[in-house]
């Protein structure tokens, strides 16, 4: 797979004219930037923007940049930017495979399968056995375990072949034995992906244990929520 | 399409609300272009006021109305005290849940018979208690106060009011409140009162005032209960209304206006009483005595609610036994033997009625589900500050119909009709149906939708889809549960609605409602009851679809269904 760059242009993010985040940065291909900052320092605004959820009370200047595309008008669904919360958030609705083939586009039939469904069930599978869960697609979510649910929903993005991936203390609710095996899992699939990510979180231990470039955020003002 | 909604919804309420206000207020001051009225005149007023009875009338709507309604909120408030954490609740609950789904007619009629001189209670205690060996000639239902009315009033208006306040209770956190009044000196029952009961009120307020509305207005309860000469106001409209002179509809414009002005007063009057409790419990509240709320009161709370449930429980089932009965003389308590005959008879006719109430019923459900949904749905993907305050503004409007009295509204949207030359029928009906049916869907939906976690749906468009295929996909299969009880309950008020299928039917939609309420005046207990059940029997498996749908559905989903 070919990399993805992701560009963050001179962003600002102000509320009532008071500057919540200014942020300028370049993410390469397989490379982690990690926001950080203590609660209320405008994080979660920042990675709202970037995924395209700005609440219309904040203002934003800048450029987001996608492979040299300026995404930042554009609807969310549109952008192709994945998102990871803190919570793996499987839909309750669907199994262990309706939730991958949810976000998997349509296209890219290989022609020794005709039905395009059997290509996508395939795909469907071959992400499940990467990660250890082989016949898992027909389970109810509900029933798996919290760190096979990490592994769905990081898979459940990857299929859904995302340009870029905002993760969102994606490691904060996990216990602390599953922590570093789901974020070196994690971190090394971006990597492999060729995916820019960027990390927002209050916790050093989630930064990736190869690195990459930090930066800090600092509440603004001290009467601001 | 959806940017429209809330506009479409908006004037799909406020349209025949401003219409029907209008056809009520134009003749009420003599001008009706039918009857040639072209003049503005207050001698519609100076007539109905020279109607006999007229001021007995207003008393005992507001006597009715006021009463019914303090008494319903008092059982519930008294019992939740007193039962808060105990298993009788759990109980009540499951007792009382089917009972939301009995219309007010088939409750009024099976309160009837449960106290009418010849009725259950009657037979219960004689002869061996009361020496009676035939029905006394006592005036019991049809007293000159309402105060049967009140009694059927009361026995409808408790299970949806304690299932209301258990809807909302959770979001209390009752228990921490409980145990932090407790751990400050408060025995139980007080601490309930003093803890929680100032915050669940005002959640509690609005299906409060609908109580109230509805108590102070209603023609089908008073019909069947209701004292008959003088009868409340919402009666005697009605028969001004269906008299033969048709200069006696400016009457019936005018006291219909009347009922309004009334409604209002009595609206008025318990937001007057609101503030003097408030008041006086703010007083108590930091008073410190911890005694106040006596033991005989909590035992009341214990057993008032209770009683009532069990009540209707006990005068539904008697229905289905007494149309089913075979001679029943007096005394005895339970019938001879069992026959169909009645049945067989009915079933024709009632096969009929439940046509129509579940055609039209069916379609007021699912027009007011999509309109509310879309309402909902368009607020949800619009953020902005502006939107929401305009969305405030819309659900005031949507939730109006809750607080409005039936009998002026119905009644002008009629006359606006007939003036612009529509004729009364199954469309107008079902125009009347939705409007009274679509803020019960409102409040059923608005939650949910609130408290759904906005991540799922950011989730979606992350993974690619657009808003649409996020609705449907994301949003609805998890809300399938509010959704089917939003139409359940849909279908329950609009099987329950009896002047605007009478009025704006012109008599010629025959329901199961408006059958079963014409037939209580007067009719054979046996075939009464008969009908009475075929009406609740129309809600009921609508709710029993509602709760087994999303289970059946979501069986192999632990994350739903059941954990709903």
């Amino acid at each position: 797979m070919t990399g993805h760059r992701l560009r963050l242009d001179r962003l600002t993010i102000a509320l009532g004219g008071v500057t919540l985040a200014a942020i300028d940065a370049t993410v390469g291909p397989g490379e982690v930037l990690t926001v950080m900052g203590p609660s209320g320092s405008g994080k979660s605004t920042l990675l709202a923007f970037l995924a395209g959820f700005l609440d219309p009370a904040f203002s934003a200047g800048g450029r987001v940049l996608l492979d040299g595309e300026d995404v930042t008008g554009r609807p969310a669904e549109a952008r192709r930017i994945g998102l990871l919360f803190q919570d793996p958030l499987l839909f309750p609705h669907l199994s262990v495979g309706g939730n991958l083939l949810f976000g998997m586009p349509r296209h890219r039939a290989p022609r020794n399968c005709a039905p395009r469904e059997c290509d996508r069930r395939d795909r469907m599978r071959a992400a499940l056995r990467e990660v250890g869960l082989e016949g898992y697609a027909d389970r109810d979510p509900a029933t798996l375990s919290g760190g096979q649910k990490a592994r769905v929903a990081l898979q459940r993005l990857l299929l859904s072949e995302p340009r870029a991936v905002l993760l969102d203390e994606p490691f904060s609710r996990l216990d602390a034995a599953l922590r570093g095996e789901v974020r070196d899992l994690v971190f090394a699939r971006l990597r492999d992906a060729g995916l820019p990510a960027v990390l927002v979180t209050h916790d050093a231990a989630d930064r990736p244990a190869d690195g990459g470039e930090v930066v800090h955020l600092c509440p603004p003002a001290p009467h601001l929520p | 399409m959806l940017r429209l909604a809330p506009y479409l919804t908006a004037g799909l309420v406020a349209g025949p609300i401003a219409v029907g206000l209008l056809g009520v207020t134009l003749p009420a001051f003599g001008l009706l272009p039918g009857l040639g009225g072209d003049m503005a005149t207050l001698a519609p007023w100076f007539r109905l006021l020279d109607q006999p009875g007229l001021g007995r009338s207003v008393a005992v709507a507001l006597f009715a109305g006021l009463g019914s309604t303090l008494i319903a909120v008092l059982l519930v408030f008294l019992f939740l005290a007193a039962a808060d954490g105990t298993r009788l609740l759990g109980w009540m609950r499951r007792l009382v849940a089917p009972l939301l789904a009995v219309p007010h007619a088939a409750a009024a009629v099976g309160v009837a018979f449960l106290i009418a001189p010849s009725g259950l209670l009657a037979r219960l205690a004689s002869p061996w208690a009361t020496g009676w060996q035939r029905p006394p000639d006592l005036l019991i239902v049809h007293d000159g106060w309402g105060l049967a009315m009140i009694a059927g009033l009361v026995a409808k208006e408790v299970p949806f009011l304690l299932l209301m306040c258990l809807a909302v209770l959770p979001s209390l956190d009752p228990t921490r409140r409980l145990a932090i009044a407790r751990s400050l000196g408060q025995p139980p029952f007080t601490a309930w009162l003093k803890a929680v009961a100032p915050g669940l009120y005002p959640l509690v307020r609005l299906p409060v005032f609908a109580v109230l509305a509805f108590a102070c207005s209603t023609a089908d309860v008073a019909l069947i209960l209701g004292p008959t000469n003088p009868p409340p106001l919402a009666v005697a409209v009605l028969r001004w209304f269906a008299d033969p002179d048709l200069s006696m509809r400016l009457v019936a414009s005018a006291g219909a206006l009347l009922q309004l002005l009334v409604s209002l007063a009595a609206m008025a009057a318990w937001w007057a009483g609101e503030r003097v409790v408030a008041g006086l419990g703010r007083g108590w509240l930091t008073g410190g005595a911890p005694g106040v709320a006596g033991r005989a009161v909590s035992w009341l709370g214990l057993a008032g609610l209770p009683a009532v449930a069990m009540s209707l429980t006990v005068a539904i089932l008697g229905l289905a036994v007494s149309s089913l009965a075979g001679p029943w003389r007096f005394p005895d308590a339970l019938p001879d033997g069992l026959t169909l005959a009645v049945w067989a008879r009915s079933l024709p006719a009632i096969a009929g009625g439940l046509a129509t109430t579940l055609l039209l019923a069916a379609l007021a459900a699912v027009l007011a589900t999509v309109a509310v949904l879309a309402v909902l749905e368009q607020a949800a993907r619009r953020g902005r500050a502006a939107d929401r305050a305009a969305g405030r503004a819309l659900h005031g409007l949507l939730y109006l119909p809750l607080l409005l009295p039936q009998v002026p509204f119905v009644f002008g949207l009629v006359v606006g009709a007939e003036t612009v030359g529509l004729a009364p029928g199954h469309g107008l009906v079902l125009v009347g149906h939705v409007v009274f049916v679509l803020p019960y869907v409102l409040l059923v939906l608005a939650e949910p939708y609130r408290r759904f976690d906005p991540r799922w749906i950011m989730l979606g468009a992350t993974l690619g889809a657009s808003p649409a295929r996020t609705f449907w996909t994301v949003r609805l299969p998890i809300l399938l549960g509010p959704c089917l009880a939003a139409l359940a309950v849909g279908l329950a008020v609009s099987v329950g609605q009896y002047l605007p299928t009478l009025l704006l039917g012109a008599g010629r939609v025959e329901t199961v409602t408006t059958a079963a309420v014409a037939l209580a005046s007067g009719g054979d207990r046996r075939v009464v009851g008969a009908w009475a059940l075929a009406q609740a029997a129309v809600p009921a498996a609508g709710f029993a679809l509602a709760l087994l749908l999303p289970r059946l559905a979501w069986r192999r989903r632990r994350g739903l269904g059941a954990a709903r």
